[in-house]
């Protein structure tokens, strides 16, 4: 991987997969590379997940950073208000999700 | 049979209840197989099927079970593969005597069907009045309706229907890595203490448990991640040593990819916490795994291991949660956001003062235009916008009027509406809670099916 610019989004870095449990979404985050793993380490901090979230996060985020894989799993309370049964929302897992975080610009 | 160079091989058949059957046909009939496992169960899948054995005592099991069982038994029974699955749902008995009726019409030998029971502690968490997680009260002092509660058991369950040589073993709400496990504490004896070794094992049942995500499924992405053949995607199948370390593979000539990527996606899929995933045999660590791309779809994995089992199992709370109606509109071109959501302000007004439906009830979204970011990125100048109202009411009755709005849009609402749906569907609200271990027991029923 070439150096990351300054402003790039983390579409550019990295693969996101979603997961649910309960009303907690959970992003795990794939950074294509050593280079790219120590930059969203560095900038993808808990602070900017939660706010690109908003209002949809009802309580403190939790990054697990595993650098072997690498992976970077962030665990986002109260996005899925209610879970795929307490809430009607046509994608009710949040599924959907993973592809927001990568339109966040880095 | 050395055990250096011994290794069982465990097969993924389904990932979730609607999945797809030939991937399981081809992996039984080409996949020299020593075990099929099949997974259909989720929160939902489980309640919703203790509604419908509510309604009728022979049902509540995996509609597609006849017809996976039809698709892999003739292959499994000549091969000597032995089937486990949770596919039984809310009546594994049931289904252990449907699978025992195809057995004796398909399978050229007798065949030995295993139900599992014990999963269902309705009764027993009426008596212990444990706290439901969601609400933080007590179960007693909830007003719904409980219609169904069952436990997250585990290896220890299958291992003793293994023992008395099963060819198929169907059970309620077994955790899904606890599928994989059983056969692997089966086979090599690992003691039940021996937290390293179900830690090991319960990776790679999770990296199994989902089937096709391990193969390129919820993986693909045309222009960052494009995957070969996704229509005939193979599903993955594991080489399993007496050690724990294990080879990931998939069919020659199946679609799909297996690299050490996609099984790095799936080993953090629905993991808050990869140090501490907890299941009903092992709290496992999946902190240190590290995966070895061999080439050709071959991934060896390595490194995980596991601590104490929880002291208490999980249980899954079905509670009636009332109807949910439905209804959609689609508006195109110029302003079809801005006349969407027209019509949906008309709609709510509409159940509020017409029906006399309760404000915060009424959910509106607006589907083409960011509804599935829940509002965090709207495109208010998207070109075609498909208006979404639902209401989560009372009864059936109640709920069929949301849809009814909506289609009356056609020729009171904003210009251009088309293409009206309506639909509404019974709620089962799902919570959880946790039971100690000695109020669950669980049995083995074996049913033998003569040619």
């Amino acid at each position: 991987m070439t150096e990351p610019v300054r402003c790039t989004s983390v579409d550019d870095l990295a693969d996101v997969r979603t997961g649910d449990k309960g009303d907690t979404l959970i992003l795990s985050v794939f950074p294509r590379d050593a280079a790219a793993h120590d930059y969203l380490v560095k900038n993808l901090t808990v602070e900017r997940v939660s706010s690109h979230f908003g209002q949809l996060v009802t309580g403190l985020v939790r990054r697990t950073d595993l650098p072997n894989l690498p992976g970077i799993v962030y665990e986002l309370p109260g996005v899925l208000g209610g879970g795929v049964t307490g809430s009607p929302t046509l994608d009710g897992h949040g599924k959907t999700l993973s592809y927001h975080l990568l339109s966040l610009q880095i | 049979m050395s055990g250096q160079t011994r290794s069982i091989r465990l097969g993924a058949g389904a990932g979730f209840a609607g999945d797809r059957i030939d991937p399981a046909q081809k992996l039984a009939e080409h996949g020299l197989l020593d075990y099929l496992i099949f997974e259909c169960l989720g929160e939902r899948t489980i309640a919703a099927s203790q509604a419908r054995r509510l309604k009728n005592p022979e049902s509540g099991y995996d509609p597609l079970l006849e017809a996976r069982m039809r698709a892999v038994l003739p292959h499994t029974t000549s091969s000597g593969t032995t089937i486990v699955t949770n596919s039984g749902a809310a009546n594994p008995l049931a289904a252990a005597e449907l699978v025992a009726r195809i057995a004796s019409k398909v399978a050229g030998r007798t065949v030995r069907v295993a139900g599992v029971t014990g999963d269902d502690v309705l009764d027993a968490v009426r008596r212990h009045n444990p706290v439901v997680w969601e609400t933080g009260k007590h179960l007693s002092e909830h007003a719904d309706e409980l219609v169904s509660a069952n436990a997250y058991i585990g290896a220890d369950a299958v291992v003793p229907a293994l023992e008395e040589d099963a060819d198929v073993v169907i059970t309620g709400r077994l955790a899904d890595p606890s599928l994989y496990l059983a056969p692997l504490i089966h086979e090599y004896g690992w003691d039940w203490n021996d937290y390293g070794m179900l830690g090991a094992g319960t990776a790679v049942g999770h990296l199994l448990e989902c089937a096709g995500q391990l193969t390129g499924g919820y993986y693909a992405d045309p222009v960052t991640k494009p995957v070969n053949n996704l229509a005939h995607l193979g599903f993955p199948f594991a080489d399993v040593r007496s050690d724990g370390s294990a080879v990931f593979g998939k069919l020659e000539r199946s679609g799909g990819t297996l690299t050490a990527r996609t099984c790095t996606e799936q080993l953090l899929y629905e993991v808050g916490n990869p140090q501490a995933y907890l299941t009903p045999d092992v709290t496992a660590d999946f902190s240190e795994v590290s995966f070895d791309d061999l080439g050709h779809d071959r991934v060896a994995v390595s490194g995980a291991t596991g601590r104490t089992r929880p002291q208490d199992l999980k249980v899954t709370l079905g509670f009636r949660g009332g109807w949910l109606g439905e209804g959609q509109m689609s508006y195109a071109g110029p302003r079809a956001f801005d006349r969407a959501q027209l019509a949906g302000e008309v709609v709510a007004e509409r159940l509020k003062d017409v029906h006399g439906f309760p404000e915060d009830c009424i959910s509106v979204e607006f589907i083409g235009a960011g509804a599935a970011f829940r509002g965090l990125d709207t495109n208010p100048s998207a070109h075609e916008v498909r208006l979404r109202v639902t209401a989560r009411v009372a009864t059936e009755d109640a709920a069929d009027i949301v849809g009814w709005e909506v289609e009356s849009l056609y020729t009171n609402g904003p210009a251009g509406g088309g293409g009206a749906r309506r639909s509404r569907s019974e709620v089962l609200a799902i919570r959880s809670c946790l039971i100690p271990r000695h109020l669950v027991s669980t049995e083995v029923h074996i049913l033998e099916a003569r040619k």
